[in-house]
């Protein structure tokens, strides 16, 4: 059996904008994805780890290799790649019903089997009794759990998810991540899932894969071996701070060798 | 007073119509005090009176039925072309780049002054009116819509081609519906521009109209008839302003939060 998703020689530089040659954001970098796995990646701002996302969901071209989904190569975005982004882009004409919808519709499919599919992702969000609100009515840790809703709702094959509590408060953050692990734990999507909180890549993740700095290549990739389902509380047991700590000190490395690199 | 600071809606309404009090109350004061000729600037009673006048024996109404025809006619017929055009440059960057350095030129040649030309190629009739109303808005439209259409958020588009969204559903279900409250408002901008063409085509070779009751009136130093008419059109303009913006309220409510 072929891997479920396979990164093989994903390189990516772009022309630079200050004369000279191209600035090479991400070394070619190989990775393989099993099915069901949640793979967290960490690394300092700038290390093309949103950039790798970003060639796995189509909307960035690599400058050399592939990726292979289920043995077939990625040309561009599909609805068999759900995202959801760091920034906030449920589209604000649209109810939270007619966001999870969008997906569905945009298949053809009737109406009474879309608001069916959707009632039920807004369910397990949490957002039942904000169908008919608009996204700028909702906080902004709502608003992410409709995106969440959005991208589960058309049923993909994999989520990729890029710093997508970035802009929430660290209350916020907390709660959504045992939601987002509640759901992956009930539905178990594959997940890749960018982010440069440690916390949250060894609570959330499968595995976690450390990058390095800019030209990013991956440095460290290390199993989480806590067991499911996990609560809050694991974040306290001897395991996780132990792989926390390496963690820590690993991306504290590269974080330093960035900004060495900028003087 | 606090920078930014919002009023309430009374005191808003109160300040508004305040000023009308106070600009008429001046006018009143320097015309009915003698202060000013009564052929160079008519009273606000004067100019009433033969605004009723107008209306009631001398057909205006028939005047401002032409009129606003002429307007909405030119103006529906470039909405109709630049409505199209205007998306398809604002989505597609080729042909953006193929009629964009020309509708920039074109938008800055004076609609009015095509007044002779126009009468020679399509006469002193509709069509001409018509034509100087096209001219003024129709460049205008097509490069604010251009422009309303490319300025959709990238990641709004991004977010829908992940969710499996073709290019033809991009161009219709996101680039056309998230500008559609800018495109309300552009419309609205336009339409009032529209107005003063419309005047400016009137006062040249009509025989109806609202331009052409200004230019009769004038002949007679009518100061009371040319007022009243500029108060008229001032009116419509209102009208039309606040009927755009309820619209514009009534379908894209999502639009007006957060504001």
């Amino acid at each position: 059996m072929s891997d479920f998703l396979s990164i093989n020689g994903v390189s990516r530089s772009f022309a630079s904008t200050t004369g000279g040659g191209p600035t090479l954001a991400l070394q070619a970098t190989s990775m393989t994805v099993e099915e069901n796995d949640f793979i967290t990646i960490l690394g300092p701002s700038g290390c093309g780890k949103s950039t790798l996302l970003r060639i796995v969901a189509g909307l960035d071209q690599q400058t050399s290799g592939e990726v292979l989904l289920e043995g077939k190569r990625i040309a561009g975005p599909g609805a068999d790649r759900g995202m959801v982004f760091q920034s906030y882009t449920l589209f604000p004409w649209l109810s939270v019903r007619d966001n999870v919808c969008f997906g569905l519709n945009e298949r053809g499919m009737s109406r009474k089997e879309q608001l069916d599919i959707a009632q039920g992702f807004i369910k397990k969000v949490g957002l039942s009794g904000f169908e008919n609100h608009y996204p700028k009515q909702l906080s902004g840790g709502m608003q992410q759990r409709t995106a969440i809703a959005r991208a589960l709702a058309n049923g993909p094959r994999m989520l990729l998810m890029d710093e997508p509590f970035g802009a929430l408060d660290h209350q916020t953050r907390e709660l959504m991540q045992e939601l987002l692990l509640s759901i992956w734990e009930a539905e178990r999507k594959t997940v890749l899932f960018v982010t440069h909180d440690i916390d949250e890549a060894v609570f959330m993740g499968s595995r976690t894969v450390v990058m390095s700095a800019r030209p990013g290549r991956i440095k460290l990739d290390r199993e989480v071996t806590l067991p499911h389902p996990r609560s809050y509380a694991v974040k306290t047991t001897p395991v996780f701070m132990e792989l926390k700590a390496e963690l820590t000190e690993q991306v504290r490395i590269e974080v330093l060798a960035a900004q060495a690199a900028l003087v | 007073m606090t920078p930014l600071k919002p009023v309430d809606p009374t005191t808003r309404l109160v300040l508004g119509i305040s000023f009308f009090v106070i600009f008429t109350a001046l006018w009143a004061g320097v015309t009915l005090g003698g202060l000013v000729p009564k052929n160079f600037l008519a009273d606000p009673l004067t100019m009433v009176k033969s605004g009723w006048t107008l209306l009631t024996t001398m057909g205006f109404g028939w005047d401002i039925g032409w009129t606003v025809w002429r307007v909405l006619g030119g103006f529906l017929i470039a909405t109709v072309i630049a409505l199209p055009l205007g998306v398809l440059m604002g989505a597609y960057k080729p042909i953006e780049a193929f009629f964009e350095p020309f509708v920039s030129f074109a938008r800055y040649l004076p609609a009015s002054a095509f007044i002779p030309l126009l009468i020679l190629w399509a006469g002193i009739g509709e069509a001409q009116k018509l034509s100087v109303i096209f001219i003024g808005s129709f460049f205008q439209l097509v490069l604010m819509i251009a422009v309303a259409v490319g300025n959709t958020r990238r990641d709004l588009v991004e977010a829908a081609y992940t969710l499996g969204c073709t290019d033809a559903g991009i161009v219709k279900r996101v680039l056309i519906r998230g500008a559609a409250p800018e495109i309300f408002e552009i419309l609205r901008m336009v339409l009032g521009w529209a107005w003063t063409y419309v005047i400016v085509a009137e006062l040249i070779g009509a025989s109806t109209g609202i331009g052409h009751m200004i230019t009769d009136s004038q002949a007679l130093l009518a100061t009371d008839q040319i007022i009243f008419g500029i108060i008229v059109i001032g009116l419509i303009g209102l009208i039309s302003d606040l009927g755009f913006k309820w619209l514009n309220r009534t379908l894209f409510p999502w639009a007006q939060l957060g504001r």
